[in-house]
């Protein structure tokens, strides 16, 4: 059962799904970390960008890898738009109430779609979702190893974008300290936007990696944002090396555990494992204390 | 002091009221009289058209509302008139076919054919039996179906212990031909009422053949990633993978492992494999689904009807799949029984279900014969994906290929 000839795949296909699962968690660690809310319209969100990638193939050929350079702007003013107009009038500075419009968002957006689409579950099917690439210990499939590499390369992108741009300068400042930077002349408003953006365009992007080997329903964001919520309370809230690392983590852990304990039951580990950070490391990996 | 009393004889009480009764009669025994000339009967057709099991759900939809137009341009029922039907959709879930039944009964059906998976099947045919609704279930293959002691509920096709019996023989004796090359099986399968049952079942009856079961694996539907179930088949490399699944995740397993170029020595042997014996499989993946046995429902290839029906729904650019044949004979089943019945009373349904001797259909089965709900004659066949066609090659009376076995080498 230990034998390497399936153990050393088994992890190496842990991490690149576990590249995804962190994009999605970096979206969310993001608007935690600036707007302290847990965005509950996540996964809903999720599921609308992986319908908007199905259909930019099916109506309009798209290849999907492209379809993310579009999708990804899109849904960054989709969010901002949101945040803006949606969450930050609603909410009325209240922590708590932004909380209830994000899920209540997620209601809306999910029935949506449920009423558009219906439950069906559809796929596309590109030419190169089962190629695959010969590592000697493995053959790793193409779209997963190119989801593995956009993962980090979006990461990247998110990591200049906070640390080298004003913008982010400005984001950062929001995070520590709300009412100083109002002094000095921030947008709050307009920073809570961007941060919503940012993490939306995020889950476009791992929307378009995920297509062309997943497949979608209205309800398919569902599983991936339960996932997501472990990864950022693993990694610590708010902490983008936290979800980078998380993600592979918990991809390595569901792998093996779906080899272990069989694809029924694959997604036991992960839960242990939320359990066990709250029990002794309720920070997570890499958060601040509180 | 007089009387003011209107004189109310009772000559008069009585012929007012007769008169009253009559008219009352006439006006209520009208819509009688004409249903008898043929109002039509209501029929609810229901299958999971969307879903993880949309795409068998579909094809379901298709067999059975084919069978109805054909029924309905000849004329519909005699005595009863044209087939209305009443679609519903179980959306892939019991829940969901639970809630279609009760929709059907209030829509005063009266009868409801289908179900597809066994699960699904389980739940509605119990809801039907509540308001003794005849239900004719067209593929669900759990045993429990018909073992429940369930009045209203008749299985035209095979259960799986008829199958599971079909497929080992078949293998053992396939096995003896090639000098027994075969001696490790692997079983997957998906997690539900109907891939459960099947493994417990091979499990128990593989060792008595000489067969060891190095590992059964179960999956859920849907699961989209079978790199995990493919590396443990690399690593027990045993002779034979038998896949228990319905189509998406037996196309996907089928698919990954050639991608990982993971071959078992002798063969892929599938028992209701839900894209083995799939036209669509083999037109859009020829080189996964090559030398796929599968022991499965399948047509009489030798009937005329079912060559024309072939063609009939190949022209619709549609695949001739197992759920499109054998909703079509559901249908058929139902509308003997509907005639001889002649009558939309659901107890009278059942009975002429119950007793129904018909030849009509298009598989190899003979005559119905139900004994507790169960079609006695029915059967499947093995079948093997040969280049871009798929073979029967057992039983030998309607083969129309010799078996290639064991697998030749890559």
């Amino acid at each position: 059962m230990l034998s390497p000839v399936i153990l050393i795949p088994a992890i190496l296909n842990g991490l690149l799904t576990g590249a995804v699962y962190a994009l999605i968690a970096l979206g969310l660690t993001l608007i935690y970390g600036v707007l302290h809310i847990i965005n509950f319209a996540h996964g809903a969100l999720l599921s609308a960008a992986m319908f908007a990638a199905f259909f930019a193939f099916h109506q309009f050929g798209l290849d999907p890898y492209v379809a993310a350079f579009l999708l990804a702007p899109a849904f960054f003013a989709f969010g901002y738009a949101l945040q803006r107009l949606v969450i930050g009038p609603a909410s009325h500075g209240d922590d708590r109430n932004m909380l209830l419009v994000t899920l209540g968002i997620a209601i809306v957006v999910e029935n949506a779609l449920l009423y558009a689409f219906r439950a069906d579950t559809r796929t596309i099917d590109v030419p190169y979702a089962f190629q695959t690439i010969d590592f000697g210990v493995a053959f790793l499939a193409v779209p997963r190893v190119i989801g593995f590499a956009a993962a980090f390369a979006v990461a990247l992108l998110l990591w200049v974008i906070m640390n080298l741009t004003d913008a982010g300068k400005a984001i950062r400042a929001v995070a520590k300290e709300k009412l100083g930077a109002e002094l000095v002349g921030i947008d709050v408003a307009h920073i809570y936007a961007m941060t919503f953006g940012l993490g939306t365009a995020c889950v476009a992007v791992a929307a378009c990696l995920l297509i062309p080997t997943y497949y979608v329903n209205p309800n398919v964001g569902d599983a991936f944002v339960l996932v997501a919520f472990t990864i950022v309370v693993l990694g610590g809230m708010g902490s983008v090396p936290g979800a980078l690392i998380g993600g592979l983590i918990v991809g390595v852990v569901e792998s093996l555990s779906g080899l272990f304990l069989g694809e029924s039951l694959g997604q036991i580990g992960i839960f242990l494992i939320f359990i066990a950070v709250l029990l002794v490391r309720p920070n997570g990996l890499f958060g601040a204390k509180a | 002091m007089s009387d003011h009393r209107v004189p109310f004889s009772r000559r008069k009480f009585l012929a007012s009221t007769a008169l009253g009764a009559a008219a009352a009669a006439g006006s209520l025994a009208m819509p009688s009289i004409l249903r008898a000339q043929g109002a039509g009967v209501k029929v609810g057709i229901l299958h999971p058209v969307s879903g993880a099991l949309s795409y068998s759900g579909q094809q379901s939809r298709l067999g059975a509302t084919m069978a109805v137009e054909e029924i309905n341009a000849a004329g519909g029922i005699k005595g009863l008139g044209k087939i209305d039907v009443v679609l519903g959709d179980a959306q892939s879930t019991s829940e969901g076919g639970t809630a279609e039944v009760e929709k059907m009964n209030s829509a005063g059906v009266a009868c409801i054919v289908g179900g597809y998976a066994s699960n699904i099947c389980l739940a509605t045919t119990q809801a039907a039996a509540r308001y003794d609704l005849p239900y004719i279930v067209d593929v669900g293959v759990t045993d429990a179906i018909v073992t429940r002691g369930l009045k209203n509920t008749f299985r035209f096709g095979p259960g799986f212990g008829v199958i599971a019996k079909t497929a080992l023989a078949n293998l053992v004796a396939i096995n003896d031909k090639a000098g027994k090359p075969a001696k490790t099986v692997m079983i997957v399968h998906e997690d539900s009422a109907f891939g459960s049952g099947l493994a417990k079942l091979l499990n128990t009856q593989l060792p008595a053949q000489g067969f060891q079961v190095l590992e059964t694996i179960p999956h859920p539907t849907p699961t989209r990633d079978f790199n995990n179930v493919v590396l443990k088949i690399k690593a027990a490399a045993p002779d034979i993978v038998i896949p228990a699944d319905y189509y998406n995740e037996y196309v996907l397993l089928a698919r990954t492992m050639q991608q990982q170029k993971v071959r078992p020595k002798a063969a892929i042997y599938s028992v209701l494999g839900g894209a083995a014996s799939s036209y669509k499989f083999v037109k859009e993946f020829p080189e996964a689904a090559q030398y796929i046995m599968d022991c499965n429902h399948w047509f009489d290839p030798r009937n005329p009807k079912a060559q024309a029906l072939k063609k009939k729904v190949e022209a619709k650019g549609q695949f001739f799949t197992y759920e499109v044949y054998l909703n079509y004979c559901c249908v058929g089943l139902l509308a003997d029984a509907l005639e001889r019945a002649n009558s939309t009373d659901r107890a009278k349904i059942t009975e002429a279900l119950a007793s129904s001797t018909w030849s009509g259909h298009i598989m190899p089965y003979g005559p119905t014969k139900f004994v507790n709900g169960q079609n006695q004659g029915a059967a499947p066949a093995n079948t093997q994906v040969q280049g871009h066609d798929i073979q029967v090659i057992l039983p030998e009376a309607f083969a129309s290929a010799k078996p290639v076995y064991p697998l030749p080498k890559a």
